[in-house]
């Protein structure tokens, strides 16, 4: 199921991706490709066969509701494009 | 006077050395920071190196040497991977969406290796964000293979292969997420572990496909391995996949004494997987690897056939898997609270997508695209879910293969480093040279790539040995052994750059 360039600017749209016109082309031509190699996954019947996510699937540790964690947002912050009092900035989003 | 021969030497004449005094850990920081400045220039094999800061951390070593207060690694020079977190050192991931990023934390690894006392003197290039198998992804450019300039070092984790193969550290961190150590170990004619799943902490490691994300080691040998990965492992709360279990002392255990000297592997049964061993090998990878078998059967060990009959499914499904969760890892990278943001922006949208897409790299765009595709609604099953499963049957083969067998054996890779530009424009060409690693990364597995041998071009060669969860002493004694009656971890690049 090959993708067409309108998909290809879909995907980007989903994926906060700014793409070019000019690399349009290109760029569904080498996702096809992939599409092509991940495709042979499509013949192998998998009726019954449980789904693995994890190698160890242990179950997910519980901890003690406990403070684990010290401020350190001025650290943290500091490598932010922008902050000012504590916060980030971003352009305005509501009017 | 100290001689530049002792840059070739393992970590255990290292420490030794250190400990009677012979030389000092500055000097030994000093000689290595003249290699990576001097020959290991041209192999841009680093992103970062902070002379300084290493310079103090082995005046630091001295004082605890003297003390009596030395750790497994005291004073020893190491690299991280760029992808490692180390506080008030650029981070960059080789990307150029974090080529301003200084973190303001250590990773856990990173942690351990300071509180062995180890001296980082830097970070090493790599494949952005890990995603590549040549080096040729990095913002920073690519690493050339020290045996072959012009040649890839393999990746993602290039600059710490070629650093360790040309000397400029003496063991270097890497991760492995579908043959990042193991593969560019064999491209460089070194030693590199990948430990079971949950073993080594990924807190701090900047996250590529989580469920297959996994720090590894390199040294020329296996024992420098141990020694490495002995200080790496160990449970961590903070990463919610680490597995709580004793850490083992590697080390030790590769020199533990063996009933019969001269068969040191008397009793080791070695399964070849038959589909490791098909078409796309290439002749002269599958003649070292046979030869290195033979070896291993001189030394004892027992080998005998097996079946992975669903390894040939391991590529898609380890892509499907890995650009699924990359899309959602780096979906963090919004020009925000860290990393890239884009100079002119119109608005929240703009900011975000014109700032992804100047910081990632094309191969990390494509990546993030068919991720974002394998789990959009109405595919998700048919892809991620698909591949899950085929995961789970992937894994069963090897589950399988280890009632019959003790370790696996086979090539890390088809074929030996390419040139650069070799693989042209489509990238699955070079996804399919990661056939035989991928597997152990869905299963979860340890594994070890040891040089072998060289091809008819001079490039070195790798053996991958695959054991069963949790099997790394024996995976690394087995390799030691190996190592113990051939040279060829002791072969170095005649002029590296």
């Amino acid at each position: 199921m090959p993708l067409s360039n309108e998909q290809v600017k879909h995907l980007s749209r989903l994926a906060r991706l700014s793409l070019p016109d000019s690399r349009l082309d290109i760029t569904r031509n080498c996702l096809n490709s992939i599409f092509e190699l991940i495709a042979q996954m499509q013949a192998v019947d998998t009726t019954g066969i449980s789904p693995m996510s994890h190698p160890q699937e242990s179950a997910t540790r519980l901890r003690e509701d406990v403070v684990t964690e010290t401020d350190r947002s001025v650290a943290f912050q500091a490598v932010a494009p922008q902050t000012e009092a504590g916060l980030y900035l971003v352009p305005k989003v509501i009017e | 006077m100290i001689s530049v021969q002792i840059c070739n030497e393992p970590v255990s004449v290292l420490r030794r050395a250190l400990a009677k005094k012979e030389i000092s850990s500055v000097e030994l920081t000093k000689l290595f920071l003249s290699r990576i400045e001097g020959i290991g220039a041209p192999l841009n094999a680093f992103i970062t190196v902070d002379s300084e800061r290493a310079l103090a951390e082995a005046r630091a070593a001295d004082g605890r040497i003297a003390k009596g207060e030395a750790g497994a690694l005291t004073g020893i020079p190491l690299a991280h991977k760029d992808l490692f977190c180390t506080e008030g050192v650029l981070t960059s991931c080789g990307s150029k969406m974090l080529s301003n990023f200084v973190s303001p934390y250590d990773a856990h690894v990173v942690s351990l290796l300071k509180k062995a006392g180890a001296v980082s003197l830097g970070k090493t290039n790599m494949d952005e964000f890990a995603m590549g198998s040549s080096n040729e992804t990095s913002h920073y450019g690519p690493v050339h293979n020290p045996w072959k300039p012009g040649y890839v070092p393999g990746g993602s984790s290039g600059g710490s292969a070629a650093a360790v193969a040309a000397r400029l550290v003496p063991i270097a961190t890497g991760t492995d997420t579908g043959g990042s150590v193991r593969q560019p170990a064999s491209f460089c004619g070194i030693t590199g572990i990948k430990p079971t799943y949950g073993l080594v902490s990924r807190y701090g490691m900047v996250a590529y496909a989580s469920s297959l994300d996994q720090g590894g080691a390199f040294g020329a040998s296996a024992a420098d391995c141990a020694a490495l990965l002995s200080a790496m492992t160990g449970f961590d709360p903070r990463d919610s996949t680490s597995l709580d279990r004793p850490t083992e002392d590697y080390a030790a255990a590769i020199d533990a004494p063996v009933p019969h000297a001269s068969r040191p592997l008397a009793g080791l049964t070695v399964g070849i997987p038959d589909e490791f061993f098909s078409e796309g090998l290439g002749d002269e990878v599958r003649a070292a690897v046979e030869s290195a078998l033979a070896q291993y059967r001189a030394l004892g060990a027992a080998t005998r056939q097996i079946s992975l009959p669903n390894a040939r499914l391991a590529i898609p499904a380890y892509y499907v898997i890995a650009m699924a969760e990359a899309s959602s890892n780096l979906s963090r990278f919004d020009g925000v609270r860290y990393g890239h943001r884009t100079a002119e922006y119109a608005d929240l949208s703009d900011l975000y997508c014109k700032s992804r897409s100047e910081g990632f790299g094309a191969e990390v765009q494509r990546r993030i695209l068919v991720g974002t595709f394998v789990l959009s609604h109405g595919y998700y099953d048919a892809y991620y879910l698909q591949a899950q499963k085929l995961r789970r049957l992937i894994a069963d083969d090897f589950k399988r293969a280890f009632t019959e067998c003790d370790l696996i054996a086979g090539p890390t890779s088809p074929v030996t480093a390419w040139p650069f530009g070799a693989m042209g424009d489509d990238p699955v060409k070079m996804y399919l040279a990661d056939i035989y690693t991928t597997p152990v990364n869905l299963a979860g597995l340890p594994g070890i790539s040891h040089p072998c041998g060289f091809d008819s071009a001079g490039l070195p060669v790798g053996l991958q040995l695959i054991g069963n969860y949790f099997s790394e002493a024996r995976l690394l004694a087995a390799a030691h052994h190996f190592q113990q009656s051939t040279d060829w971890h002791l072969r170095r690049p005649a002029n590296p750059a």
